[in-house]
């Protein structure tokens, strides 16, 4: 489906966003077209769904938010497991993730909310009265580490010598 | 007081010496002058010596080393080279190549034998050869050969006391490799005149063309040939100083003694770290190896572009730009563009006689940086070119 040098690019535009193509070019060998041509490929794809920034919220005192993930049970309809279901969540615009998960329960929902008292009203008000929602358990994140393989942590700074044979 | 060692007296200094110095007095300075991955040890190898010192491993291990380590060596040459060397008396764990290299030296040399380093070369080997009592002959690769030898070159560099030849490759510092026939070729040099082969294969997993030869696998060098490999390059691991040889029984049992005596083992933790990025190569090696690819060819391409002739470099991570068209020695481009423009480079010259007239550019840095670098390096050269007609027009 997509050449070698193809899934590079992919991997290259998954760690570094939006890549300067003539740049990309050189790294991978390519022509500039061949570049452009394939991200346009993977957009039409539906390979390529966007580009977000990590970002520390933390560090900015004026941000107030609150991050929850919510352990959800279900019940499944016949013919349309969980996606019926699923569909209606994501739509929500405070959910940021869903996944359907193996295990205790079945979906998790990512939620960004301004305040405890905002994602408590979401769950108690719109996700709780959904048909098929049995139960749900709430987890607020406290603090963040690591984030789409990004460390939060600052000391990763060059320790080599400056010249060495 | 008496006088110290006149063989170490009348040892050269590293010319990397005065660059290091220079360089690290300044602020603001993007180095291309290292000689290490920019990558940090990869944390299950980390994790690994954590885990050893925690279950107390803090003894000496056997001389040639920990058994599970020589072990996972047997099997990496096994799988990546084809080549088998049995645990017992044919593998040793050393602190560092570096010491790898000193054994091979100290047990090969009679004084007065002259060993043929192929040039431009790793600083060490020279000193080296020189601190065990040999007298190091430069043999010359050649630019228009992509800095591969020529079994002539060598050749003509032949005497009666001829020992031993030395050669790394993928090359530090020019970047290039040998194809499995002009490596052959030398198989059959190093046959007709009898001659010991140090093949330092430091680089051998960062190769970007094609797969790595093994000296020791090509005919009847086998029993000639004494491999230095180690796991700073491909596995990050600079500073913990780890390396191996493997070379036949009867040259392993002598270089033994020379380690035995000298240096006991190599740190045990540190070994413990090794079985561990052995063992996890797979997972681990790849990646960096594409992620120097993909730098190599954008480096490459944008220093050619600059005005300054590079050839594709087939391994390691350095880039070795021509330089002489500016009409500086190696030495001072450097300086002048450490000066000027803030990017450390190391002289050619500093990697033997032949590297005059180009300059060592590592690559191993993050993309960012290389392209910062690119940019300081057009403005250096259209400052160059300035001064030039500036000159003439005085003229």
């Amino acid at each position: 489906m997509y050449t070698e040098k193809q899934l590079e690019l992919l991997e290259l535009l998954s760690q570094s966003g939006p890549v300067d193509v003539t740049l990309a070019a050189q790294m991978l060998d390519m022509t500039t077209d061949e570049v452009t041509s394939s991200i346009v490929r993977f957009k039409e794809d539906g390979v390529l769904l966007g580009y977000t920034a990590v970002i520390d919220w933390q560090k900015i005192n004026t941000h107030h938010g609150v991050t929850a993930f919510i352990d959800v049970k279900v019940t499944p309809k016949r013919g349309r497991g969980f996606d019926e279901v699923a569909e209606r969540i994501h739509r929500f615009p405070e959910v940021t993730s869903l996944y359907l998960m193996s295990g205790a329960y079945d979906l998790q929902v990512v939620l960004d909310g301004k305040s405890l008292q905002e994602v408590s009203q979401f769950v108690s008000e719109k996700l709780s009265t959904l048909d098929s929602v049995i139960s749900t358990t709430t987890h607020f994140r406290l603090k963040t580490y690591k984030h789409d393989g990004v460390l939060f942590s600052q000391d990763d700074g060059d320790k080599r010598l400056k010249v060495s044979p | 007081m008496k006088s110290l060692s006149e063989r170490v007296e009348q040892l050269a200094p590293s010319g990397i010496r005065r660059f290091f110095d220079l360089a690290g007095s300044m602020e603001d300075v993007i180095s291309l002058g290292v000689g290490e991955p920019d990558f940090v040890t990869p944390w299950n190898v980390r994790e690994a010596s954590f885990s050893a010192l925690e279950q107390g491993y803090t003894a000496y291990s056997a001389n040639a080393g920990l058994v599970e380590l020589r072990q996972e060596i047997r099997t990496y040459m096994q799988e990546k080279f084809a080549m088998d060397y049995q645990v017992a008396d044919e593998i040793i764990v050393t602190t560092g190549a570096s010491e790898g290299l000193d054994l091979a030296f100290r047990t090969l040399i009679n004084p007065g034998d002259e060993v043929i380093v192929v040039e431009p070369a790793f600083v060490s080997y020279a000193p080296l050869i020189e601190l065990a009592g040999g007298i190091p002959v430069a043999a010359a690769c050649r630019p228009e050969d992509g800095f591969a030898i020529l079994p002539e070159t060598i050749e003509a560099n032949i005497t009666a006391r001829t020992k031993a030849i030395i050669f790394c490759f993928p090359s530090n510092p020019t970047g290039s490799v040998m194809t499995r026939d002009q490596l052959a070729d030398l198989a059959l040099l190093a046959k007709k005149h009898d001659l010991y082969v140090i093949s330092d294969e430091i680089y051998a997993e960062l190769s970007y063309e094609e797969d790595p030869t093994c000296f020791a696998t090509l005919p009847d060098m086998r029993e000639r040939t004494i491999i230095i490999n180690g796991f700073s390059k491909a596995f990050a691991m600079t500073g913990w100083r780890l390396g191996f040889t493997c070379a036949p029984k009867e040259i392993t049992e002598c270089m033994l003694k020379v380690h035995q005596y000298g240096m006991m083992c190599a740190p045990t933790l540190v070994q413990f770290a090794g079985i561990e990025a052995l063992r996890s190569r797979h997972k681990t090696v790849p990646d960096m190896v594409r992620s120097y690819r993909q730098r190599r060819n954008y480096f490459v391409k944008a220093l050619n572009e600059a005005g300054l002739p590079t050839h594709s470099p087939g391994g390691a991570f350095y880039a070795f730009p021509y330089i002489g068209h500016t009409g500086l020695s190696s030495e001072s481009f450097a300086e002048q563009l450490l000066l000027a423009e803030r990017v450390a480079v190391v002289p050619g010259s500093v990697f033997g006689a032949s590297g005059e007239g180009y300059v060592r550019a590592s690559y191993a840095s993050s993309i960012e940086q290389l392209q910062e670098a690119i940019q300081r390096i057009n403005r250096f050269m259209q400052q160059l070119e300035q001064q030039a007609v500036a000159a003439d027009r005085l003229t």
